[in-house]
């Protein structure tokens, strides 16, 4: 607060305690939302005693990486003592692929929608939109028939179908709405200048479409491996992802319960997620409030 | 090279139909220009030409060629759009090549190709950059550039210079004509400006409503409008309409007009008055452009028909060479061309003379041109 404090600084008295009333409000809002993440921390290097004699928020008076090794390795889901590593990968897994197709549908679905409207393609849009708003739940019994069906129930195959066919509604809704912003003149050009279907897909509008590949992918990504629901209907035993997982472990009651094992597996399944907004969340706000395309 | 016909061309989206029977015969090599109030459906008609639209009824040829069924890249054509319509991601060179290269024209002859057209518009110093680097006047050139690249027998271009600040637009329009004259290529032209149409055009086709109004040269369109809407639209400032009565006095037909302070004149027609007998007697308007109504003309003394009208001036704008002059006539709005030394201030009245020679009507109903 380097304004407050400036003698040169040439703002009245009031606009400086404004100031420092909101940025004082900020702060507290941070700490808010900071604390469980510094709790789940400590307590995630923390000895079981130190646990148990200390509290919440007391510092680890010895800090162990221990709790991290068990929670990865070795720790009890189930009757499997195996650690949470093997979900990890699983919802790596399914995470890619899912979040992969997902989007490119999404975006081939948006460029139809926009550019190369047909007869009830509006209507077809709206209907499409209805699925952002259908809660997870409506869908289980239905998709759990249809994945039978198709003979990929509990299965990482059926779990990826899945996900990827509720988040079409939003992907193609992000860019549907990004290409609109994106004038029709320059597929009409460049269908005079001889360019089929795909090759303006792929020539023009790919090339524009960096900021809103970004937010698809943060948004997808998020969604599905914080996805809780439908995998713990759909998939059993070895193919869970680890959100599922994690819930196991935390109820698998054994003897004492491991704080400290539970919250550095809690930590390992939010790693990812928290590592895709720092690196691309100044994009996902960029590509959220990005408009027009100049040519 | 090639010619365009256009055999009434309708276009209906859902309900509304835009082009309501439309046909145009342009000849190889001719300029033709499209003009009409926003919305009129000149560029779903360039768009139909283009086959960017299908064609609700009526048959489109280019050459020999019925291509109603063609699509855009074989129709031999090439369009310059509103908005340029650059790929933002690709550089200028990139831009003008991209139809040669989906044409799988060898790369050598696309380099060779792309140098020429740069030199003719004289952008070589910028196919490295991007569109978003450029300016307004160079993004028009690239646009241009790249239709011309392909050397199509017809040209269509979308309102071009709409997007320029007045001087770039004058100077752009002047090397439009230029090109045109270098290559001789058929071209269409949209414009809602009326001074791009008659500078441009070997024949202008005045649309409205869907409808095309007159298709004539732009000397007969200012001279011989068909109708009240082609005379209000082509001229600036516009052609005054006085309503008025065909009188008959002295075995002389003539127009009675009222002018400040009661004063009123009686205007015989003179020769030009044959086709009118009928309408003596009866309400209809007067159409005379603002050069027509002046303190003097150069043919003055020659002239039988040239009358005088004593009005006061409401107005004066001088323009430079001219001087604007505003007054009542018939209780409406009335602008002359007067020599900027004989422009009166306002209030005052003005001797003003009125070349009847150059007169024209039209019903007050059908709107019409009678003679
Ligand atoms: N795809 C479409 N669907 C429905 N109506 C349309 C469509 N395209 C154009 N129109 C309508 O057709 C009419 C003519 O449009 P057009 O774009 O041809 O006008 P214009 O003469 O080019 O006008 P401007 O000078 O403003 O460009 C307008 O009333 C417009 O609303
Ligand atoms: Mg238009």
């Amino acid at each position: 607060m380097s304004s407050a404090s400036s003698p040169s600084s040439n703002q009245s008295a009031g606009a400086i305690i404004g100031r420092m009333v909101v940025y004082g409000i900020l702060i507290i809002a941070a700490v808010y939302f900071l604390i469980p993440l510094f709790v789940m921390m400590i307590t995630s290097i923390k000895t079981m005693a130190d646990i148990r004699t200390g509290n919440l928020i007391s510092l680890p008076r010895e800090v162990t990486l221990d709790a991290w090794k068990t929670a990865w390795n070795s720790a009890c889901i189930g009757v499997a003592c195996n650690g949470i590593k093997g979900y990890f990968w699983n919802s790596v897994r399914m995470v890619i692929p899912a979040v992969a197709i997902s989007t490119i549908l999404g975006a081939i679905n948006g460029y139809v929608f926009s550019k190369w409207r047909f007869k009830g393609s509006e209507v077809f849009f709206s209907l499409l939109l209805v699925g952002c708003f259908i809660p997870f739940q409506v869908i289980l019994l239905p998709m759990a028939r249809t994945l039978g069906q198709f003979g990929i129930s509990q299965s990482l195959v059926g779990l990826i179908f899945v996900h990827v066919v509720y988040g079409l509604a939003f992907t193609t809704l992000f860019f549907r709405n990004f290409y609109v912003s994106i004038p029709d003149e320059l597929v009409k050009a460049a269908r005079i200048d001889g360019a089929g279907f795909f090759r303006i897909f792929w020539r023009i509008l790919l090339p524009l479409s960096k900021p809103i590949f970004v937010v698809c992918i943060i948004w997808q990504t998020t969604q599905i491996w914080n996805d809780f629901l439908f995998g713990v209907v759909f998939s059993t035993g070895d193919t869970q992802p680890i959100t599922v997982a994690l819930n196991n472990l935390v109820n698998t009651s054994t003897g004492v319960k491991e704080y400290n094992v539970d919250m550095a597996a809690a930590i390992i399944a939010a790693i990812p997620t928290l590592l895709v907004y720092i690196v691309a969340g100044k994009y996902f706000l960029r590509g959220l409030t990005a408009g027009a395309v100049k040519g | 090279m090639a010619s365009l016909k256009i055999k009434n061309i309708k276009k209906a989206f859902g309900s509304v139909e835009v082009l309501k029977g439309v046909s145009i015969d342009a000849q190889s090599g001719e300029f033709l220009v499209l003009v009409g109030p926003s919305g009129c459906g000149k560029s779903t008609l360039l768009n139909l030409i283009a086959g960017l639209e299908s064609i609700t009824e009526g048959d489109i040829y280019i050459g020999d060629r019925r291509v109603n069924t063609v699509s855009p890249k074989d129709r031999d054509i090439a369009m310059v759009f509103q908005s340029y319509a650059l790929y933002p991601n690709m550089n200028v060179r990139q831009n003008i090549s991209f139809g040669l290269e989906m044409r799988k024209v060898p790369t050598k002859e696309i380099n060779d190709i792309v140098q020429k057209v740069a030199g003719i518009l004289q952008i070589e110093d910028l196919l490295d950059r991007k569109p978003g680097q450029l300016s307004g006047g160079q993004r028009q050139r690239v646009a241009m550039g790249r239709a011309l690249s392909r050397n199509p027998s017809v040209f269509l271009f979308d309102e071009p210079l709409s997007n320029l600040d007045a001087k770039l637009r004058v100077e752009m329009r002047t090397e439009i004509k230029l090109l045109h004259q270098r290559i001789a290529t058929t071209i269409v032209y949209v414009t809602h400006d009326q001074i791009e149409a008659m500078t441009l055009a070997d024949r202008i086709a005045i649309m409205k409503d869907g409808i095309v109004q007159q298709l004539d040269s732009p000397h007969g369109v200012y001279e011989n409008p068909a109708n009240l809407f082609v005379a209000g639209f082509i001229g600036s400032p516009s052609m005054n309409f006085i309503p008025c009565r065909l009188i008959r006095s002295n075995n002389t037909v003539g127009v009675q007009l009222e002018a400040a302070d009661q004063t009123s004149a009686f205007l015989p027609i003179g020769h030009k008055s044959n086709g009118l007998e009928t309408w003596v007697d009866r309400e209809l308007i007067l159409g005379l452009r603002p050069e027509h109504i002046s303190t003097s003309f150069p043919q003055q003394d020659a002239s039988d028909q040239i009358h005088p009208i004593n009005c006061q001036v409401d107005v004066v704008e001088p323009t430079g060479p001219d001087t604007l002059v505003f007054v009542n006539i018939n209780a409406k709005k009335v602008t002359c061309r007067v020599h900027p030394h004989e422009a009166k201030p306002p209030g005052e009245l003005i001797g003003l003379l009125v070349d009847m020679s150059r007169a024209i009507f039209f019903d007050p109903e059908t709107e019409k041109r009678i003679v």
